[in-house]
């Protein structure tokens, strides 16, 4: 068996204004082919107007055993969000 | 579809495989009970790991094989616009297997291991398609019947508690009702024609119904890794429950076009609120698992063929980029 493509993830921007969102993956030997294969793959209904496509191995991600410690920080600290203050009603505009 | 457990009741059925740490795996089922998603990287047991490579593969392998029934009538299309629906059909099917061959990928397995198990014979595909496609009524069968069996399988899927499987069953749910449309409209057109069109949808109505809910798999009391897989939410409904929907939506349909079910004990239980149906005969189902069915060796055949011949292209683009490559360090 001969050494298989590598894998590129597929980001698809279903319209202009929204950002690209993950759709899937696809094997190429080249980025040229892998934006072609991702083309065929995950287009064929007009799914979206503007395609990226990126090495796996390029993609460095959080570890979810680390979930708490990497997000925690921000839950404890709810005086980041308005809701956090009490304003009177009669108050408006604000 | 093409998810259902095949084979008969395995004696290393998935059970919780020893070593693993009690915390972890009792974190893990609590996710699972609460309806959260696992995503490639979380922590998953072994077993449901197994379990999930085995079905998406298989279901993977299901679409790639589906192609070649489908494939084998599209230069006898009867019309330009049935030719292109097909096509089009045809290389939604494709696009299934890539999806969900990519979906399995995340579990740590390659592509080129699942295609190797196909090969070889190793890994199973749906029973379905180790029948033939004889006549042009067949298409219009198969869009009605075997489609309209996978949506009612993958429906819920896209609910399954892994995620990259689910995202990917969201994606072949949207595309596979046209399928099932155009092929009942096939199944109309030929009902509402000559008598010889009509005997031809009949006769494909005949042959592909009871092969179509043998889609669904063994009756639950004979499908031992079923509880696993619902506990796991890896499966969301039992086979037979899958299969007593398929056929009350069903009938009414061969009734609208005015063809007959093939089943003299298929009758209308109002007690149930479905219809009750004829026995299955599951040593035809077991034997086609068994690679027996009619075209199973055609099928691999072909397969095969497929794969040997697109070697050198597959070969000479990693060459290409290699020596790109090179030049680019150099």
């Amino acid at each position: 068996m001969s050494r298989e493509w590598p894998l590129w993830e597929v980001f698809i921007r279903t319209k202009g204004g929204l950002s690209h969102r993950h759709a899937g993956s696809v094997h190429a030997p080249d980025p040229e082919l892998a934006m072609r294969h991702a083309r065929d793959t995950y287009t064929r209904r007009m799914e979206g107007v503007s395609l990226w496509v990126v090495r796996s191995s390029d993609i460095v991600a959080s570890d979810p055993a680390q979930d708490g410690p990497m997000f925690e920080p921000a839950e404890g600290k709810i005086y980041r969000h308005p809701t956090f203050y009490e304003i009177p009603d009669v108050v408006k505009h604000i | 579809m093409y998810t259902t457990e095949l084979g008969k009741p395995d004696a290393k059925a998935p059970v919780a495989i020893g070593g693993e740490d009690p915390a972890l795996v009792a974190a893990f089922e609590a996710r699972v009970a609460a309806d959260e998603f696992i995503e490639p990287k979380d922590w998953m047991p072994e077993a449901y790991r197994r379990t999930l490579v085995r079905q998406i593969s298989q279901h993977a392998h299901s679409e790639i094989v589906g192609m070649l029934p489908e494939g084998n009538w599209l230069t006898r299309a009867p019309s330009l616009r049935r030719k292109a629906v097909l096509l089009a059909k045809v290389q939604d099917e494709g696009g299934h297997g890539l999806y969900l061959y990519c979906a399995a990928e995340t579990l740590g397995t390659s592509r080129d291991e699942m295609i190797d198990a196909l090969h070889s014979g190793k890994a199973k595909y749906s029973t379905i398609f180790n029948y033939p496609t004889l006549t042009w009524a067949d298409i219009g069968a198969i869009g009605w019947l075997v489609d309209g069996a996978a949506i009612m399988n993958q429906v819920p899927l896209q609910r399954t508690s892994y995620g990259p499987y689910a995202r990917a069953m969201v994606r072949v749910c949207k595309e596979e009702s046209f399928h099932q449309r155009q092929g009942y409209e096939i199944m109309m057109a030929l009902a509402g024609g000559t008598p010889d069109q009509k005997a031809m949808a009949q006769d494909a109505l005949n042959r592909w119904w009871w092969p179509s809910i043998m889609m669904f798999g063994p009756p639950d009391d004979n499908s031992p890794n079923s509880a696993q897989s619902m506990r796991w939410r890896i499966k969301r409904d039992t086979n037979d429950e899958l299969r007593q929907k398929f056929v009350d939506v069903t009938v009414p349909q061969a009734e609208y076009i005015g063809l007959t079910v093939p089943d003299p004990d298929l009758v209308w239980n109002a007690d149930k609120g479905g219809y009750d149906f004829g026995a299955i005969d599951w040593e035809e189902f077991y034997a086609v698992v068994r690679g027996e069915g009619p075209v199973a060796k055609e099928r691999m055949k072909a397969r095969r063929d497929a794969w040997d011949e697109g070697a050198w292209v597959r070969e000479a683009a990693s060459a290409y980029e290699a020596t790109r490559a090179a030049r680019r360090a150099a």
